[in-house]
């Protein structure tokens, strides 16, 4: 397909799932999302998918798991609250190495929260959120386009790692409509020898488990997963410098807010101020070593969030005292205006950065 | 001529199939298998019906019923 | 020459299992194990392993196996359905997973009709984890967090999952049994059978729920406790069948 249609960010995840061959969808209704749970709803009898909208987000985390299991490709979607729910069952499908995409659509928290946009969940994609000791992909796209690129590949690298991978949007980019065509997949189908398919003549029934009661077992598991993720940091540490070249500040914001800080920075590039902006694109893999990189040539880095300060941290752990970093962020599903983060950049460039 | 068959290694001592027997030939041994149970017996092959009661029974399949 | 005429199904692996002596499970295994072979099955089933003492079943069985999360088999199982519509697909659940954490799960899968067999093993306790009170537990029955007995002003009266589970549309067999004498075992094989016939032949959900004893946890030999489950546990759950289709043949 190669003609550009105006889609909603919501149902081009959608759409972009069924192109990479998603044909098993397990998710419950919530706002700023419930636009994808229905959009598959709609589009996988078309293509004899599976759809079943769950008891609650547990009960679709779960339903994941079996189907990753079985050897599908497979999604679910929710925002911050139903992601909370369904962190027991990331732990185990991180445990057992399953392959699947769940999509966030953040809003603001905590608690049941506000129904516009968050980023406040980026500590519970990349640091965890579930228990133990394990990484989930987070790939944040910030254009509907993305959105769709983003998907596609979501599956390739779910199924290339045998990994979870999450895409972590926003209740802007959710509902925002752009033009969008979808690329073919570059699939190359994965073998899952692994799956439990039924035994179908294979002599050896296969398990997915993540329980193991000797530890000095459990401790070569988490080894082996260790050992995948250092390989998934080496491969697969995405983003996107934006006049970065010259830059005496660099921005570093993801998602919408990248989007809004575009304006900010074009405005102060305008008026003198040589700002450019690194944009994290995998939120794990934090793109690290080019922000470390950056720091040898720039006098501060300035992070954008709408969070009290989450990615921010891992900026610091990044740029490892070289340079100050300041943030400034919103909190509840407050949107930041392009004026207030051209004020911080200004702030920021006359030594007046504050924190 | 049917009689059980107990893997007295996978016996556990539970003793259930002492009562299912309807020839009452089913009783714990004196010893004990290397895990510290009594395993089964049967006291008296020649009275065995192979009714397989007792391997029905059995929760560890360690009783099998040859003719 | 001598023939074997009864031993282990093809179906059940030959390894030695953790359970108890005396411990229902392995011969609900067993039972599920023959159904399976006699079906022709065991070639394309997957099974569900759920959390309590039945939890390392997967190493058990010789099909395919999935490890779930504490009351989540249902939805697991209804996964691997909706991929491998052609599989026979069951669930293996304790009393603590089925009726306490994983009452939604069971209810909507039954509800939604889903093609799966759940085998539900009702020993009135919470097994694995030292004996605690379970949804089940009779009142008065003590237990380490009922060690008063249980209070009927306070944890109200056990669960009849059956029962419950009856009043839905998409539960199309629905059957009580106990594996207490040879009599009661032949019946619950039956019913075991026939609840993965009604899969099969896609009609809908279906579930045996299984009474059994916990003698290490009720503190009784195993002898004793099929007396203590007859006395106790039968009179307030009956055996029987709660929901019957037929199915075409």
């Amino acid at each position: 397909m190669s003609e550009k249609i105006l889609m909603k960010g919501n149902e081009a995840i959608g759409e972009a799932s069924v192109v990479a061959g998603c044909r098993h969808y397990f998710g419950y209704p919530i706002t700023p999302q419930s636009e994808l749970i229905e959009y598959m709803a709609r589009r996988l009898p078309q293509v004899n998918g599976e759809f079943v909208q769950a008891e609650s987000e547990i009960a679709a985390i779960n339903m994941v798991y079996g189907a990753a299991s079985a050897g599908a490709r497979v999604m679910t979607s929710s925002s911050s609250p139903g992601i909370s729910l369904k962190q027991e069952g990331i732990s185990y499908i991180a445990g057992s190495q399953l392959p699947c995409v769940i999509v966030n659509i953040q809003r603001g928290g905590p608690g049941l929260g506000s129904i516009q946009p968050g980023q406040a969940d980026y500590f519970q994609a990349t640091k965890g959120g579930g228990h133990g000791d394990y990484r989930n992909i987070v790939l944040a796209p910030n254009s509907v386009q993305e959105m769709a690129d983003i998907t596609i590949d979501a599956f390739d690298l779910a199924d290339k790692w045998r990994n979870a991978v999450m895409i972590l949007g926003d209740g802007a980019l959710g509902q925002m409509m752009e033009p969008v065509e979808f690329k073919e997949s570059t699939r190359i189908p994965v073998e899952k020898p692994w799956a439990t398919t039924g035994r179908h003549g294979r002599i050896k029934p296969n398990i997915v488990n993540s329980l193991n009661l000797q530890p000095d077992l459990m401790e070569k598991h988490n080894h082996v997963l260790q050992d995948k993720y250092a390989r998934i940091e080496a491969a697969e540490a995405r983003w996107e410098n934006l006049q970065t070249v010259d830059a005496e500040i660099i921005v570093v914001a993801y998602g919408i807010t990248s989007r809004i800080a575009t304006t900010a920075i074009n405005k102060a590039r305008a008026n003198g101020i040589k700002v450019g902006m690194l944009r994290p694109i995998s939120l794990w893999p934090f793109p690290s070593k080019p922000l470390s990189d950056l720091a040898q040539q720039v006098k501060a880095f300035v992070v954008f969030e709408m969070s009290a300060g989450q990615m921010v941290e891992d900026v610091r752990l990044s740029v490892n005292g070289k340079r100050p970093v300041f943030f400034h962020g919103r909190t509840g599903g407050m949107l930041p205006t392009p004026k207030e983060l051209y004020e911080k950049i200004v702030a920021v460039s006359n030594g007046e950065g504050g924190k | 001529m049917p009689r059980p068959v107990i893997n007295e290694e996978r016996c556990k001592g539970c003793e259930l199939c002492t009562i299912v027997c309807p020839k009452k030939i089913m009783v714990m041994a004196d010893h004990f298998n290397s895990k510290g149970y009594r395993p089964s017996s049967c006291s008296d092959e020649s009275q065995c019906i192979g009714c397989a009661l007792c391997a029905r029974t059995c929760p560890d399949v360690a009783i099998e019923i040859w003719k | 020459m001598a023939e074997k005429v009864f031993g282990r199904p093809d179906a059940l692996l030959d390894v030695p299992t953790h359970y108890c002596p005396g411990c229902h499970h392995g011969i609900i295994h067993r039972l599920v194990a023959e159904v399976l072979d006699e079906l022709k099955a065991t070639d394309r089933t997957v099974g569900v392993a759920s959390v309590g003492c039945s939890a390392l079943a997967y190493d058990y069985f010789n099909v395919d196996m999935v490890q779930a999360a504490h009351g989540r088999a249902p939805a697991v199982a209804t996964g691997i359905k909706r991929v491998l519509p052609d599989g026979v697909v069951f669930t293996y659940q304790g009393d603590g997973d089925i009726a306490a954490i994983g009452t939604a799960e069971i209810v909507h899968a039954a509800a939604r009709g889903e093609r799966i067999t759940t085998i539900f093993v009702n020993n009135a306790i919470y097994g694995m984890t030292g004996g605690q009170m379970a949804p089940t537990s009779l009142v008065n029955q003590v237990t380490t967090t009922s060690p008063y007995g249980r209070k009927l002003e306070s944890a109200g009266m056990p669960i009849k999952l059956s029962e419950l589970l009856a009043t839905l549309d998409g539960a199309k067999f629905l059957a009580r049994v106990a594996v207490n004498n040879p009599a009661n075992m032949a019946k619950a094989k039956a019913a075991i059978k026939k609840a993965f016939e009604i899969q099969i032949s896609g009609l809908g959900f279906a579930m045996v729920e299984v009474l059994s004893t916990c003698p290490t946890n009720w503190g009784v030999t195993p002898i004793e406790a099929n007396k203590w489950m007859e006395s106790n546990m039968m009179p307030y759950y009956p055996l029987g069948t709660f929901r019957s289709e037929e199915v075409a043949k």
